[in-house]
């Protein structure tokens, strides 16, 4: 599996993904081949997918440390702590100042089962942004 | 120092710098070469093993031999004895020493072998476990370079192509009202869709003569002289 056969793979679903979502994908070359992933009517929240030897990583930025009101940055850690489980598929992190929701994959994950994450992340960062605006500058 | 706290110490001291290597190149290498003489050391006891493994069937092939031996010449003995044939007797006791003898050194070899083998066993579970717990901590090491030149490499797209990554809310908003828009669309067409069916339906009924009628001067002229009267 490499990013390459996912974007083939996504390109070729068009409008027949299971999801019911329309995936555009554009390869960003560096040291590191990283696939932008774009669902049409969410291209404010790109998910990035990243294969490595033994997994694949589709990562979603959710939002800066700049953008959290000072006083809230605890009880929203804590508020993500408690939402890690029992959102679907997906587990929070943070990459520099940058928070974001990721879904790790095997490598010998099918292209349904890449389909499956990409839908479930992508609705799973929009619903952490609306869970957790009130914390949010 | 366990990896998790070398890359959680590595990512607080360097992640500031973009494009500067969180993981220790090294530490890579070392992990590498430390697989690899894991690995080798688990294909030495395997092939050790192989080795007790065959002298102990072998060992425990004698044994039995031996003890099957003593049990034949110790009927010899006895029939010997029921002939009163006392110096046959002699001998075959001699030669049921001798056996006895050699019994116990096989034996003792084969305890020493069985021994050997449940060690090297132990010894390569032991070398498997170190080389998947290698090879998780390589796993780790490399995802977090990996990540990390990812992340450069999206930063220095969004850089590029002077677009930025929005605030949060405002990508929310921005989502919801596309999102909106979409309904609003969807429930356009819908009402558009009804509304066509309503017009077929009062053309079909105008055609039918049934209902509202369009004005013909024949009935403006009918109007007027009903207003005559």
């Amino acid at each position: 599996m490499n990013i390459h056969k996912i974007a083939d793979h996504l390109n070729t679903l068009a409008d027949d993904s299971e999801t019911g979502m329309n995936f555009d994908c554009q390869p960003i070359s560096g040291e590191v081949d990283v696939l932008q992933i774009t669902v049409i009517g969410r291209e404010e929240l790109p998910i990035f997918v990243s294969v490595t030897d033994d997994q694949i990583l589709c990562i979603t930025y959710l939002w800066g440390i700049d953008e959290v009101k000072p006083e809230c940055i605890n009880t929203m850690h804590e508020s993500m702590l408690e939402m890690n489980i029992p959102m679907p598929l997906s587990s929070f992190a943070k990459i520099g100042d940058k928070y974001v929701t990721f879904g790790a994959l095997s490598i010998s994950s099918t292209f349904s089962d890449i389909e499956h994450e990409l839908g479930v992340l992508s609705n799973n960062a929009i619903e952490v942004i609306d869970d957790m605006s009130e914390y949010l500058i | 120092m366990s990896i998790f706290k070398k890359i959680m110490t590595a990512i607080r001291g360097g992640a500031t710098e973009i494009g500067e290597s969180i993981v220790d190149s090294n530490a890579t290498r070392i992990f590498e070469q430390e697989i690899r003489d894991a690995e080798h050391h688990l294909t030495k006891a395997k092939r050790d093993l192989t080795g007790v493994m065959a002298e102990q069937m072998s060992a425990s092939r004698d044994v039995d031999r031996l003890k099957r031996d003593v049990a034949e010449h110790e009927g010899y003995a006895v029939q010997a004895l029921e002939k009163g044939d006392e110096s046959l007797a002699l001998a075959v006791a001699e030669k049921i020493a001798n056996l006895e003898s050699e019994l116990t050194t096989q034996q003792q070899a084969l305890d020493s072998f069985s021994g050997n083998a449940t060690r090297l066993k132990e010894l390569v579970k032991k070398s498997e476990r170190q080389v998947a717990e290698f090879k998780r901590q390589l796993s780790m090491v490399k995802t977090t370079e990996s990540v990390q030149k990812a992340t450069s490499a999206i930063t220095d797209n969004f850089s590029s192509s002077n677009s930025k990554l929005l605030n949060a809310k405002d990508s929310l908003e921005r989502i919801k009202a596309k999102q909106q828009k979409f309904d609003d669309r969807m429930k356009a067409a819908e009402v558009l869709e009804s509304e066509d069916s309503d017009n077929s339906l009062a053309a079909q009924l105008k055609e039918a003569g049934i209902g509202a009628t369009s004005t013909s001067a024949n009935s403006v002229l009918e109007r007027l002289k009903a207003k005559q009267k």
